[in-house]
């Protein structure tokens, strides 16, 4: 039996897996996908890293996975697809093989909420994005709408500003959200509209995304709708075992959750501040809590 | 290794392939396509039934506009020259097996 699974290869379960190595724990890292870094591999410009002063999400990602298999850790192209309690542990099934561990460090993060409007699905690709770094380029010239008002909202508004001829930001709120100095850069941006108190009704066009409709019944003709209404935690394996909030799975600093042996870290817990560096602050608070875990039981 | 492929090649390659055609939109600048893109060279030697290409829609933006890619990475497969099923964004491995064996 493992010492330890980490579930997941972002900053959170790389972080661990460092930590993990250095501990000497017997332990495999477990990812379903053939690259780590997760949902920062989305991001064009990383300024808040220390260390680095200005880098992308795909060259940190990498970085962060260079330094953990140097440090010694295992890592399993695999997706897991259920969770089992054993007796002293879990087993964990994957696609192709099984685990047996004694502990867990849950570190699958968060995807991008999804608005849940008519639409939005079948415009997917079509119109309808969840990242405007990589899909901006496909509206040079056009008008888009960014649905939200957190900091990924206004990024992403400034962002394809540059590119589009216009861009309405819709937030379902008077105020908006994100921090000042990204707020204080869209109220200066002339190309953005603000479109406050409002909320998207529906996604609408023939093959592909013609245009939005408010609830106000207001029509906006877009060619592009962005989305960037927050995120959603990755923690439908652990429903049976763990208390949610949320979805998002309730564990403090030291990543204990209410089960025995499963610890939480990054996105996928319930946290004040969701970044890359706390996110790597997670994964050495959860190895810290394992060994402590491992040496009573 | 996953061909790339430009307009000219693309008839040749692509509309008059006798097998069904796998083809990969990409950019070089795209963290999720940089992750897809080990997967896809994964199925490439998995599969001989399939051919395997890579677009740059950098490269190749009339391409891109002519299949109405909005959103990268897109993974569109043909079969006899026409667009026969369509995945955007990152799949797991298994998904996009399911993806290739639709077209055998």
């Amino acid at each position: 039996m493992l010492d330890l699974l980490i579930a997941g290869s972002g900053p959170a379960g790389l972080s661990a897996a460092v930590y993990a190595s250095n501990a000497m724990l017997d332990f495999v890292v477990v990812e379903k996908y053939p690259m780590s870094g997760g949902q920062m591999l989305n991001t064009i410009d990383i300024n808040n890293y220390l260390g680095f002063e200005l880098t992308d999400g795909f060259t940190l990602g990498q970085a962060f996975r260079t330094h953990a298999e140097k440090a010694g850790a295992k890592f399993v192209n695999d997706e897991i697809k259920s969770i089992e309690k054993l007796d002293g542990g879990y087993k964990v099934v994957c696609n192709s093989q099984d685990f047996e561990t004694k502990t867990i460090i849950f570190a699958l993060g968060a995807n991008p909420r999804k608005l849940s409007v008519k639409g939005e699905k079948e415009f997917a690709g079509k119109g309808v994005s969840y990242c405007a770094t990589c899909d901006g380029n496909f509206f040079r010239g056009k008008a888009t709408a960014v649905v939200g008002g957190g900091d990924v909202a206004l990024e992403d508004a400034l962002y394809l500003a540059n590119i589009c001829s216009e861009v309405y930001l819709i937030h379902r709120r008077g105020e908006l959200r994100g921090a000042k100095y990204l707020q204080d850069k869209v109220f200066k941006n002339d190309k953005i509209k603000l479109v406050l108190n409002s909320q998207v009704e529906e996604i609408f066009g023939e093959n592909k995304v013609e245009g939005v409709k408010l609830n106000n019944g207001e029509k906006l003709d877009v060619d592009g709708v962005f989305i960037a209404v927050g995120i959603e935690a990755n923690s439908t394996l652990l429903d049976k075992f763990v208390d949610t909030d949320n979805g998002f799975i309730i564990a403090d600093e030291s990543g204990r959750t209410s089960a025995e042996g499963i610890f939480a870290a990054g996105d996928v817990r319930t946290k004040r501040l969701r970044q890359i560096s706390t996110a790597v602050s997670d994964g050495a608070n959860a190895v810290h809590s394992v060994e402590e875990y491992l040496n009573k039981n | 290794m996953v061909k790339e492929l430009n307009t000219q090649d693309f008839y040749e390659k692509v509309i008059n392939s006798a097998k069904p055609v796998l083809v990969d939109f990409w950019a070089s600048w795209c963290g999720p396509c940089r992750m897809l893109s080990p997967l896809v060279d994964s199925l490439s030697e998995q599969y001989d039934a399939v051919d395997f290409y890579k677009v740059n829609v950098d490269e190749e933006p009339e391409l891109a506009r002519e299949y109405g890619i909005m959103s990268i990475p897109t993974l569109i497969m043909f079969k006899d020259g026409e667009v026969f099923d369509e995945s955007v964004g990152v799949a797991p491995e298994a998904e996009l097996k399911t993806f290739v064996e639709k077209a055998i």
